[in-house]
């Protein structure tokens, strides 16, 4: 099969189960009748398996030492609200 | 002005053979003045910066390697008749004040990844060790030599740096640091985190940024520049978030951008393990600089001052209750 894009040879992988063509010049992919179909229920499976982000904690690590500030996870960071210093604190030593 | 501001303005005017050129002192400091006259910068080092150290940091500054991280000097080393080290800089826009919303973050991040990433056997040597923990170290030894009376503010700092390994404390680099035994001996000991050795800056906050060319940031400052644990400068911004002062969004804008140019000093996940002793080093510094200067000039502590203080004793409490 030919790229209808630039025409060189496409290749054929297998996604889980998916055939899809790669062209082996533009990289650009094809998908057969009920293959994206296919790769959407995939993906909603895969984001099913994994529980979700509690809200507020867009990091996958502990968001602050032990010793950190206790109302880390109940300010949500908003901006405008610094401290009064800490401007200067930004720029010393 | 100060006498070594005049000084530095009358050789700064000689090296641009400009007697009318406008001078503006930008910073007039014990610890560095730093003098302004049009597109260049003088810099005036503090008393006692061994010449050999700062040539080999100036050199690094000048380095190809470093062209996209730190400033080039314009010109070599000078001194003023007072016996003070003088470096020459291009000009270039520091990051604005008073807009803290406006703070480059991810600059900030991109540039530190950059920096750590530099291989360092092909800069000039014999590098000197990253001054971050002799700063630190330096900041307790004047709030010992306030003398202010007994508080649970100062205990607890006090209490706080004793806690921490002696690599965050600088004390393996008493009499040896020019020679480069510190290096191997640090990593003898195997102290966690010292045994992590790159190319560090040493004194990480805003000021340190500048402007070079319309858009292009660059790190200045080289006086703490040298060997150590590139997980020193993630700390400073590290400790301000723990203290509750940096806000998560700028935080993460910070980790993220220095973890997508490639910078590993955080490790890939947690990053708490690799920050956790340099970001209390940097608290309790912060802390006792605070104390200090508010106790000298006769004032309270401001709110961020402060929150410093406060995550210093929850340090100081974190420690007793691990024992």
């Amino acid at each position: 099969m030919q790229c209808p894009k630039c025409h060189a040879p496409m290749h054929t992988y297998n996604r889980n189960g998916v055939q899809i063509e790669q062209c082996s010049g533009c990289r650009g992919i094809f998908l057969d009748y009920g293959e994206l179909e296919a790769l959407t229920r995939l993906e909603s499976q895969w984001t099913q398996a994994v529980p979700p982000a509690p809200p507020g904690a867009p990091q996958a690590y502990p968001a602050a030492p032990a010793w950190g500030a206790p109302q880390h996870g109940h300010h949500g960071g908003h901006h405008g609200h610094h401290k009064r210093g800490f401007g200067h604190m930004l720029f010393s030593s | 002005m100060s006498q070594t501001a005049a000084q530095l303005v009358t050789a700064l005017r000689r090296a641009q053979r400009d007697a009318t050129a406008e001078v503006t002192v930008l910073a007039d400091r014990p610890d560095g003045t730093v003098v302004r006259c049009g597109h260049v910068v003088a810099k005036a080092h503090p008393p006692g910066t061994d010449p050999a150290e700062l040539a080999v940091r100036l050199g690094v500054a000048a380095h190809p390697r470093c062209a996209e991280i730190l400033l080039p000097p314009v010109d070599g080393m000078g001194a003023l008749p007072d016996g003070r080290q003088v470096t020459l800089w291009p000009y270039g826009e520091p990051v604005a004040p008073d807009a803290p919303d406006a703070v480059p973050w991810v600059e900030a991040g991109k540039l530190l990844a950059r920096l750590h990433s530099v291989p360092i056997a092909e800069l000039p040597g014999p590098l000197p060790a990253m001054r971050g923990p002799a700063k630190a170290a330096r900041a307790i030894a004047r709030l010992r030599a306030a003398a202010l009376p007994d508080s649970v503010a100062t205990r607890a700092v006090l209490r706080a740096w004793t806690g921490l390994p002696g690599w965050a404390r600088g004390v393996n680099r008493t009499d040896h640091m020019n020679k480069g035994d510190d290096r191997t001996d640090r990593m003898n000991k195997g102290d966690e985190g010292g045994e992590r050795i790159g190319l560090c800056h040493g004194d990480l906050h805003l000021g340190q940024l500048i402007r070079h060319r319309a858009t292009d940031w660059r790190l200045i400052d080289i006086d703490d520049l040298g060997l150590g644990d590139p997980a020193w400068d993630l700390a400073r911004p590290a400790a301000w978030y723990a203290a509750g002062l940096l806000a998560a969004e700028d935080w993460g804008r910070f980790l993220g951008a220095y973890r997508a140019a490639g910078g590993s000093a955080a490790g890939e996940r947690d990053p708490w393990p690799r920050l956790d002793v340099p970001a209390r080093a940097l608290t309790v510094q912060t802390a006792a600089l605070a104390l200090a200067k508010a106790a000298a000039a006769g004032r309270a502590l401001d709110e961020a001052e402060e929150a410093m203080v406060e995550a210093s004793v929850r340090i100081a409490h974190f420690m007793e209750a691990a024992g």
